[in-house]
C-alpha cells in the first residue's frame, strides 16, 4: 500500500508542515522495516493546519475535533493496546483548547506519541496569539501585541510526568525523524513537540536557524538537570539558544498496562455468569 | 390494600440508613415481597437527613407512597419530619437513646450496641432486628440477610442483633407470601447489566450524581464482566476517549448528567458525523446549571433531543423500571453500532438510584447483536455510499484496512472534501437514508407501552420514572396510560394509535414547561390538561391520583 491519498496538499508553500510530512512518511517506513505493520499504525489529530496531514497519509486515523486528538488517541490504545498511536496537535489545539487532555495523558502515562506541530500562531483562523506566542506577538485579535507571556510546554510536560519530552525543528528534517521513531518506540507517554514556522502568520525561519543547537552528553533521566535545559528558552525573547533533541527519557507502568491487567474487554463471546451475579442481589 | 406496606427509615448522613434501607427491603423480599426502594438524601456527607422508603407488596411495585405503616427513625429529626405521613395504624420505632417520644416503640438500640461493645454503626443492625421481631419476621430470614449484607464483624452484628430482637414484644404478623425474592436492582445496576449483556467492552465516566452508581458498580465488577472502566479528567475526555475506543471496535458506553452531557455535545456531533456508535447514559437531575443534584427531574428532554450543531438523528429512550433499564441499555447498544450512530438512555435520579425487583426472564430478550463488517472484497472505505446508509465497519489493526474517520464533511474514503458540493450534499443523503433506516427500526420495537383500561375514552400520557406511581393510580382508576419509551425517532404512528378513541389526554411530566407536551404538539397531538411537579421530588401516586380527581 502507498504512502501518499488523492487528496490535494492545501498547505501554503514554504511551509513547515511539508517537511514534518515527510519526516513522519520516512518514520512509518522505518518502523514497518522494524516489523510494526502499516495497519498497526493511527493517526488521530485536532483542528488546525497540522491536522490536514491525515488527509494526504494513506494510513488510519481519526480526524478529531478542535483540542481533542489526545482524548481521541488514548480511547483507541485503551480499546486495543497492540496498536501504535501518533497524535499530531497544533499549540491552539492542544495548548489551548485541549491542554487538560495533554495534562493527563502525560499524567498518566498512556502509552501514545504526541507531535505537537508548534507554530506559535493560530494559522488556519488567520492569524491569533496561542499559548506559545511570544509575549506582544501582533494579530488579529491583538493588535497592539499580545499581553499575555507564553508558557514553556516541555516545562508543563515535565510538571505533568511525561516519560519521554523532546524537541524537534521541521526543518532538521532527518534528526525529527528519528526523533518521531524514538518516541514511537518508547513504552509510556512520549512528547515531541516540534517548532514549524508559519510562512503567512508567523515566519520564524530564520530566527530558529540562528538559535537552535543538537543537545549533547546531556542526562536525559536527572529531573534537575532536565529542567534547566529545558529552561534554556522560555517561547520569548531574542537573544536565546534553543536546545532540540531527546530532554527527558524515563521508564514507568504505563496505564494502559495497568488498567487491562488481566482483563480482555474485546474478547468475545463473554462469558458473564449472570445468575451469579443476580444472586447477590436477593 | 391488604399486604402492602410502607417502610421509612431515617437518620443523618453518615448514619447508614440507605443500607439499613436496603437490609430491610430484602427481609421482605425474602418473605416473597415485590420491592420498590426510593433513596433520599441531600448533598452532603454528614449530619442533614437522609431517608429510604421501602415498599414491599405483593403485587409489582414501581414507586413509593406516600403514607407509611412503620417509620423507623435513628434520630429525632425523622420522626419530626414524616411523622405526618404516618398512617392511623402506623408504628413508629424509634432510637430511644436518642429520641423522647410518647407514642410508638423506643428501642435502646445505642445502650445495646455499647454494651456488646460495638462501633456506633452496629445501632442499625440492633433497629433492623427490633423491628423484624415487631413485626414478626422469623429470626432464622434476619439472620440469613444479616449474613449476607454486612460482610465487617458479622459475629459481634448477629450478637447486637440476637439481643435487639429480643427486645421488643411482637405486635403484628407480616404473612409470607408464595413468590420467589427476586433480585433486587437499582436502575443504575440494571443498566450496567443489560449493557454488558449486550457486549459492552468499555465504560468511562468523571463522577456525577445521580449516573455514578453505573460507574462504581462497573468499576467493583470489572473483572466479572471483562470490561474496562476507566474515570476521566471531565466529560469532555469522557465521550471523546469513548469514541476514539468506538472506533477501533470496543462497545463503548459513558455516562453521566445534564451538567456533564452539556460538556459532551460537541463530541455528540463528532459521533454522528464519524458515524462512530457510542451510548450515552443521561441520568436527569433538576437543573438549570446544578440546580438540586441529588433530587430528580425530567428537565432535560428538549435537550438531549436536540443537543449537538448540525443536523443529524440520535436514538433517545427513556426506560421506566429496571426491567427496561436492562432491556433498553442492551437494546441501545445493539441499535448504535447497527446504525453506526451516538444514541442517548435518559433517565433521571428517580431511576438511576431507586430498587426495583428483575424480573429475570428479562435475560433472555438481551443478546450481542453484530452490526454490519466490511467483507473484505473490495478496498475499505470507512464512508462507502451504500443503499441504506450504513457502510461496513472494519477496524485499524485489521490485515488491508485503512480506516479513516473524520469530523469534516468527507468522501467514502474519509478525506476531507470542502470544493465538491455534490460530494458534500450526497453524503448527507447517505446519512439521511440511515436515519430513515432508524425510523423504520423503532417502527418494530414497542416504543409505545399501554397500561391500565386499554378502553378508557381518558388516556394520560408519561414517560420514564414517572410510569411507577401513574401505572398504580391508572390501574386504580380505569385510565389507559400511554408510556412513550422510544422518543427519537419519534413514534408519532404509535402514540396516534395508541389514543385513538379517547377525548381527553393528561400528560404528566417532572419538569416546568411541559417539555414532552411541546414535542406531542410537534407531531399534533394536543394533551388537554398537564400535570407537573418540579419541586425536584418524584411523583407520588397519591398525588397523581388527587390532581387526576380534580381534572376528570
Amino acid at each position: 500500500m502507498k504512502l501518499d491519498t488523492y487528496c490535494k496538499n492545501t498547505w501554503c508553500p514554504g511551509c513547515g508542515n511539508f517537511a514534518i510530512l515527510q519526516a513522519l512518511k520516512q518514520a512509518v517506513v522505518s518502523l514497518e522495516e522494524k516489523g510494526i505493520p502499516k495497519e498497526d499504525i493511527v493517526l488521530t489529530t485536532g483542528i488546525g493546519c497540522h491536522a490536514k496531514i491525515v488527509d494526504y497519509l494513506n494510513l488510519n486515523s481519526f480526524y478529531s475535533l478542535h483540542g481533542r486528538a489526545v482524548a481521541t488517541a488514548e480511547g483507541i490504545k485503551l480499546a486495543n493496546p497492540d496498536l501504535k498511536i501518533i497524535t499530531l496537535s497544533g499549540d491552539g489545539d492542544s495548548y489551548n483548547e485541549g491542554i487538560s487532555h495533554l495534562i493527563y495523558a502525560a499524567k498518566r502515562n498512556i502509552d501514545i506519541t504526541v507531535l505537537i506541530l508548534d507554530n506559535r500562531v493560530f494559522a488556519l483562523t488567520t492569524g491569533q496569539f496561542t499559548a506559545t506566542s511570544p509575549k506582544g506577538l501582533k494579530g488579529r485579535s491583538t493588535p497592539e501585541g499580545a499581553i499575555e507571556e507564553p508558557f514553556n510546554p516541555l516545562e508543563l510536560m515535565l510538571a505533568s510526568n511525561a516519560t519521554f519530552i523532546a524537541r524537534g525543528y521541521s526543518a532538521k528534517t532527518e534528526e525529527l525523524k528519528d526523533l518521531i521513531i524514538q518516541a514511537v518506540e518508547h513504552k509510556g507517554f512520549s512528547f515531541v513537540e516540534i517548532l514549524q514556522p508559519c510562512i503567512s502568520f508567523f515566519n520564524s525561519y530564520q530566527f530558529y536557524n540562528e538559535k537552535v543547537y543538537e543537545l549533547k552528553d546531556h542526562d536525559f533521566t536527572s529531573r534537575d538537570k532536565v529542567l534547566k535545559k529545558i529552561r534554556e528558552w522560555n517561547y520569548n525573547g531574542e537573544d536565546v539558544k534553543i536546545p532540540l533533541g531527546i530532554f527527558y527519557k524515563i521508564q514507568k507502568p504505563t496505564y494502559n498496562d495497568a488498567l487491562l491487567e488481566k482483563l480482555n474487554p474485546s474478547k468475545r463471546p463473554k462469558q458473564v455468569d449472570f445468575e451469579n451475579v443476580l444472586d447477590a442481589h436477593i | 390494600m391488604k399486604n402492602d406496606y410502607s417502610i421509612l427509615m431515617g437518620g443523618e448522613a453518615g448514619q447508614g440508613s440507605r443500607k439499613a434501607g436496603l437490609v430491610i427491603a430484602k427481609l421482605f423480599n425474602k418473605l416473597g415481597y415485590r420491592i420498590f426502594i426510593y433513596d433520599d438524601y441531600q448533598s452532603l456527607i454528614r449530619g442533614g437527613h437522609n431517608f429510604s422508603q421501602i415498599r414491599a407488596s405483593e403485587k409489582e411495585v414501581l414507586s413509593h407512597r406516600e403514607k407509611i405503616d412503620f417509620l423507623l427513625a435513628l434520630d429525632e429529626n425523622t420522626i419530626k419530619k414524616h411523622k405526618d405521613n404516618l398512617d392511623e395504624q402506623g408504628i413508629i420505632i424509634f432510637n430511644s437513646d436518642r429520641i423522647q417520644l410518647s407514642q410508638g416503640i423506643g428501642l435502646p438500640i445505642e445502650k445495646i450496641t455499647k454494651e456488646l461493645e460495638g462501633i456506633p454503626i452496629m445501632a442499625n443492625t440492633a433497629l433492623i432486628a427490633g423491628f423484624g421481631k415487631i413485626v414478626g419476621i422469623d429470626w432464622d430470614i434476619i439472620e440469613d440477610v444479616l449474613k449476607k449484607e454486612i460482610k465487617k464483624g458479622i459475629d459481634l452484628n448477629l450478637k447486637i442483633a440476637k439481643k435487639a430482637y429480643q427486645a421488643p414484644e411482637n405486635q403484628i404478623k407480616i404473612e409470607k407470601v408464595k413468590q420467589e425474592p427476586l433480585p433486587l436492582l437499582t436502575g443504575n445496576e440494571a443498566i450496567a447489566l443489560g449493557a454488558i449483556q449486550a457486549g459492552l467492552d468499555m465504560y468511562f465516566a468523571y463522577p456525577m450524581t445521580p449516573a455514578s452508581g453505573i460507574l462504581h458498580y462497573l468499576a467493583e465488577h470489572q473483572k466479572d464482566f471483562n470490561i474496562a472502566v476507566s474515570q476521566l479528567e471531565n466529560e469532555i475526555s469522557v465521550i471523546n476517549t469513548g469514541i476514539g475506543a468506538a472506533y477501533v471496535g470496543a462497545r463503548t458506553m459513558v455516562g453521566t448528567s445534564g451538567g456533564g452531557f452539556a460538556l459532551m455535545t460537541e463530541a455528540l456531533s463528532l459521533a454522528a458525523q464519524s458515524e462512530t456508535p457510542i451510548v450515552i447514559i443521561e441520568s436527569q437531575r433538576p437543573g438549570p446549571a446544578t440546580g438540586v443534584p441529588t433530587y430528580t427531574g425530567q428537565g432535560d428532554l428538549l435537550f438531549t433531543l436536540f443537543a449537538g450543531h448540525g443536523d443529524f438523528l440520535r436514538f433517545v429512550i427513556a426506560p421506566g423500571d429496571a426491567d427496561e433499564c436492562f432491556f433498553w441499555a442492551g437494546k441501545i447498544l445493539n441499535l448504535s453500532w447497527k446504525y453506526q450512530t451516538p444514541s442517548i438512555l435518559l433517565i433521571d435520579k428517580q431511576i438511576s438510584e431507586s430498587t426495583f425487583c428483575l424480573d429475570r426472564n428479562v435475560l433472555d430478550k438481551v443478546k450481542y447483536e453484530q452490526g454490519l463488517l466490511w467483507d473484505g472484497k473490495e478496498d475499505y472505505k470507512r464512508y462507502k455510499d451504500t443503499k441504506d446508509g450504513i457502510s461496513p465497519l472494519a477496524f485499524p489493526g485489521q490485515k488491508n484496512v485503512i480506516s479513516k474517520a473524520t469530523s469534516y464533511e468527507h468522501d467514502e474514503f474519509g478525506i476531507t472534501v470542502e470544493e465538491d458540493e455534490q460530494v458534500i450534499k450526497a453524503m448527507q443523503d447517505k446519512r439521511l437514508r440511515k436515519f430513515q433506516k432508524m425510523t423504520e427500526e423503532m417502527e418494530k420495537m414497542e416504543a409505545v407501552k399501554i397500561y391500565g383500561n386499554k378502553n378508557s375514552d381518558k388516556a394520560i400520557i408519561v414517560w420514564g420514572s414517572t410510569k411507577g406511581p401513574a401505572k398504580e393510580v391508572a390501574e386504580k382508576l380505569a385510565l389507559k396510560m400511554i408510556q412513550i419509551v422510544i422518543i427519537q425517532p419519534f413514534p408519532e404512528k404509535q402514540i396516534k394509535d395508541a389514543l385513538k378513541g379517547t377525548q381527553k389526554i393528561i400528560s404528566i411530566e417532572a419538569n416546568a414547561l411541559g417539555q414532552m407536551e411541546k414535542v406531542l404538539n410537534c407531531y399534533g397531538i394536543k394533551p388537554d390538561n398537564r400535570i407537573l411537579k418540579y419541586d425536584s421530588r418524584p411523583f407520588l401516586p397519591e398525588e397523581i391520583e388527587e390532581e387526576l380527581n380534580k381534572i376528570l
